[in-house]
């Protein structure tokens, strides 16, 4: 590599970056500070894991364990965000993930605002650049995105003037599911140093798989990512097709089987039939004690067994609950600036 | 075959300048005399009988460049590109002729569509400019194109570019009767089973950014079968925009068994890699795609050793909306008429990667000795088609600054060696 002009030598931003310090460097993520505009200050985006540390991760939980905390209260709202416009941009259809954002705004009173790609001006052509700017005109404090192509939520950081959450772009990144499925293996298995997580699915075309991969590097968990040949990319982690492979793992993983993202005839696997007969999760092929993990939504009878999927050992509800909890906390922070402790947030409850 | 507007021929006199040119075997501090657009003496010191007097000192005087791969976007979208901004573009960056892409809208697969291109170029043209004609109509990939007409017409040589010949068989014909008109077939080699839906090659940048890839063996198997075909018709063919390592060993091979083969690479495979595509900047996307560093190593290597004899842009103007999106939105192609010697000046020939007579003779001579056209070269009785290059001088590469409609450049915001200070081209000035 030896050019400098397109960004590809930018040393990544890790340590210091992302959530990170934000009064001391630039958190954008790719966007190059020469091609912001001059008056225009870097905000805090999470745009991905890969922009995050340790002590950013290890922030974030703590502060969704506070905010836990609060939910078991009788009046559920905290004063938190008030006045703040939190705009949820999806260009994908979600349940889970839009529910939540717009929930855990609400929980932490910042006005919200859904706009959905179908029924908006999306439907008749607008692009991008121009959803961004009409949405900018209101002058929103975050704007969560969720869109099918890669880049978009960087597209938007550098269009609108405000702070950036990727809530899933393609196949890319979707930082705030394994941030929630961290919350959710600490919670229930105490702890995250040393487990051991297979990974079973279409890793391929799986932003969730991609995050995950680099989350479980930050905090010490080994990963093993299991699937036909063609859905396993090499992301620098154990890979294999063979099931057995989940033997050892503390956790298993199970990624759906995203036909929508499909071609037809790619020929990935032969049948979906043939999938599960191969990878499927059955209770056959757990070990006791060994937890399951999915981030939704699930197929039953393909990529996991609906006995497994009911069973005790699925965590799968708590992974909707994280989800709430850990949503705060990306909104908190990222508004909120630098790191949050238990005595802050009690503070801002009083206020 | 070249057509461009009516220029008044030049008398000049180009003094002191370092004159290089590599076929030739010249390279000394000499002056240059061109009287009516011909080169009339080169010495010393020569008499200026009254002409222009350019001083050359500290400058380098080279055959100007030929690029064999441009997208004139005419007709059809002119307002990305016309024939006028695009051979101004075109002479800003030193060259003194260009080859257009059929792969306009309409195709040019006609002659009648041929005929009109003649046309505006004579009218606007700034420096020589030729055209390529289709291979098949409507690069369908289905029935090949009136070659014959399309030959006698101006054609330089046939191409689909942009989208390869699927059929082997139908590429077996093309290349039968491509042989009747004398003109080489220059491919697009990419096979579309393993390259659709690939935003950018396939490799550990593209895995973790879960972009859909396309792999280096989806260009070299084509180029394996390209090859394998025009060895077995005896006939000629000229490989466009390499970017494997794979492909480029290939021809290698071909070359080494006789068959009549050539290559191009563009500057951006030669300064690259997909580590760029990191960045997710719509300006780093392209087809085919920016790769490895060890395809970047063996283009670079195929280069020096003349396996591949030409650099070619594959200048690809945008408008600016359409590349303002996200990556995977973005259609692919760059600009570099302006960029190409300056960027590889200062990424290839100042670090000590190449030398600098190499890198005139592939943007110069090399190109036209693929294509059959007439060769840049600095001797009395050759036409004046000179580049004077200012290797020291920076120049910074913005939005505003193309002659080009479009500003699709990978290179914006970067500060490049080697200013192009004077370009002739067919005897006239054409930049300065």
């Amino acid at each position: 590599m030896t050019s400098r002009g397109v960004g590809s030598t930018e040393p990544r931003k890790s340590a210091g970056g992302g959530l990170a310090g934000a009064g001391a460097r630039p958190t954008v993520h790719l966007v190059k500070d020469d091609l912001r505009p001059p008056d225009r200050p870097s905000r805090r985006h999470l745009i991905s894991i890969a922009d995050l540390t340790r002590d950013d991760v290890e922030r974030l939980l703590g502060t969704a364990h506070v905010f836990e905390g609060s939910l078991t209260r009788n009046v559920k709202k905290l004063p938190t965000l008030k006045g703040h416009l939190v705009v949820n941009l999806f260009y994908e259809s979600s349940t889970r993930t839009s529910s939540s954002f717009e929930l855990a705004a609400k929980r932490l009173s910042a006005d919200t605002m859904t706009i959905k790609s179908a029924g908006s001006s999306v439907d008749k052509g607008e692009s991008l650049k121009d959803t961004a700017l009409t949405i900018g005109a209101y002058d929103p404090d975050v704007i969560v995105i969720r869109h099918p192509q890669i880049g978009a939520p960087q597209f938007v950081a550098r269009v609108a003037d405000a702070h950036v959450v990727n809530a899933g772009d393609g196949k890319n990144q979707h930082p705030t599911q394994a941030l929630l499925d961290l919350y959710t293996l600490q919670q229930e298995l105490g702890r995250l140093d040393g487990l051991h997580v297979a990974i079973v699915g279409d890793v391929l075309h799986s932003r969730v798989a991609r995050s995950l991969v680099q989350a479980f590097a930050l905090v010490g968990i080994r990963c093993t990512l299991v699937g036909p040949p063609a859905l396993l990319p090499q992301l620098g982690v154990e890979t294999t097709s063979d099931i057995g492979a989940i033997r050892d793992a503390d956790v298993v993983y199970v990624l759906r089987m995203q036909r929508e993202r499909m071609e037809p005839g790619a020929n990935y696997v032969p049948s979906l039939r043939e999938y599960t007969a191969r990878w499927g999760i059955t209770p056959e092929r757990l070990q006791p004690g060994q937890k399951v993990m999915h981030p939704g939504p699930m197929n039953r009878g393909v990529e996991i067994d609906p006995r497994v999927a009911d069973s005790a050992d699925s965590l799968v509800e708590a992974q909707v609950r994280s989800g709430l909890v850990v949503r705060m906390a990306v909104l908190y922070d990222v508004l909120t600036g630098g790191p949050v402790g238990v005595r802050n947030l009690a503070a801002a409850e009083v206020a | 075959m070249l057509w461009t507007k009516e220029h008044e021929a030049e008398n000049v006199v180009v003094r002191s300048a370092r004159v290089v040119d590599p076929t030739e075997g010249i390279d000394a501090v000499l002056d240059v005399r061109i009287d009516q657009g011909v080169i009339a003496a080169i010495a010393q010191t020569v008499d200026t009988n009254e002409h222009r007097v350019i001083d050359g000192t500290g400058l380098v005087l080279a055959p100007a460049f030929v690029d064999p791969h441009v997208h004139l976007r005419t007709p059809g979208r002119e307002d990305e590109e016309t024939i006028a901004s695009g051979t101004a573009a075109a002479a800003a960056g030193g060259y003194c002729a260009i080859l257009a892409m059929p792969n306009t809208d309409p195709i040019v697969d006609s002659a009648s569509t041929l005929r009109s291109l003649v046309e505006t170029a004579k009218l606007e043209g700034a420096i020589p400019v030729g055209f390529l004609a289709a291979i098949t109509r409507g690069q369908g990939g289905e029935e090949l194109t009136e070659m014959g007409e399309l030959a006698d017409a101006g054609a330089v040589a046939f191409s689909d570019d942009g989208v390869p010949v699927v059929s082997a068989g139908l590429m077996r014909r093309a290349l039968q009767y491509a042989s009747i008109t004398g003109r080489p077939l220059a491919l697009h080699c990419e096979e579309p089973s393993l390259s659709r839906g690939g935003h950018m090659h396939e490799g550990a940048v593209a895995a973790e950014l879960g972009l859909s890839a396309y792999p280096s063996v989806g260009e070299s198997v084509m180029v394996e079968r390209d090859l394998a075909l025009a060895a077995y018709e005896e006939q000629p063919v000229h490989l466009m925009h390499l970017s494997a390592a794979e492909s480029v060993a290939a021809l290698r091979r071909a070359q080494d068994g006789g068959a009549h083969a050539s290559g191009e690479v563009t500057p951006h495979h030669l300064v690259l890699t997909d580590e760029a595509v990191r960045s997710l900047d719509a300006n780093v996307k392209m087809n085919p795609p920016l790769r490895a560093e060890r395809d970047r190593v063996a283009l670079l290597d195929a280069l020096r050793d003349g396996t591949i004899e030409a650099i070619a842009t594959d200048h690809a103007p945008h408008a600016r909306h359409e590349k303002d999106v996200p990556f995977e939105a973005a259609p692919f192609g760059v600009t570099g008429l302006e960029t190409a010697f300056a960027v590889l000046y200062t990424e290839l020939v100042e670090p000590g990667l190449l030398l600098l007579a190499t890198l005139l003779e592939r943007m110069s001579a090399g190109p036209a000795r693929i294509f059959g056209l007439e060769r840049p070269r600095i001797a009395t009785g050759a036409r004046a088609n000179l580049v004077l290059l200012d290797l020291g001088g920076t120049t910074t590469v913005t939005e505003d600054g193309f002659r080009s409609r479009s500003a699709n450049s990978w290179l914006l915001g970067r500060t490049l060696h080697g200013r192009v200070a004077l370009t002739i081209a067919a005897g006239a000035v054409v930049h300065e």
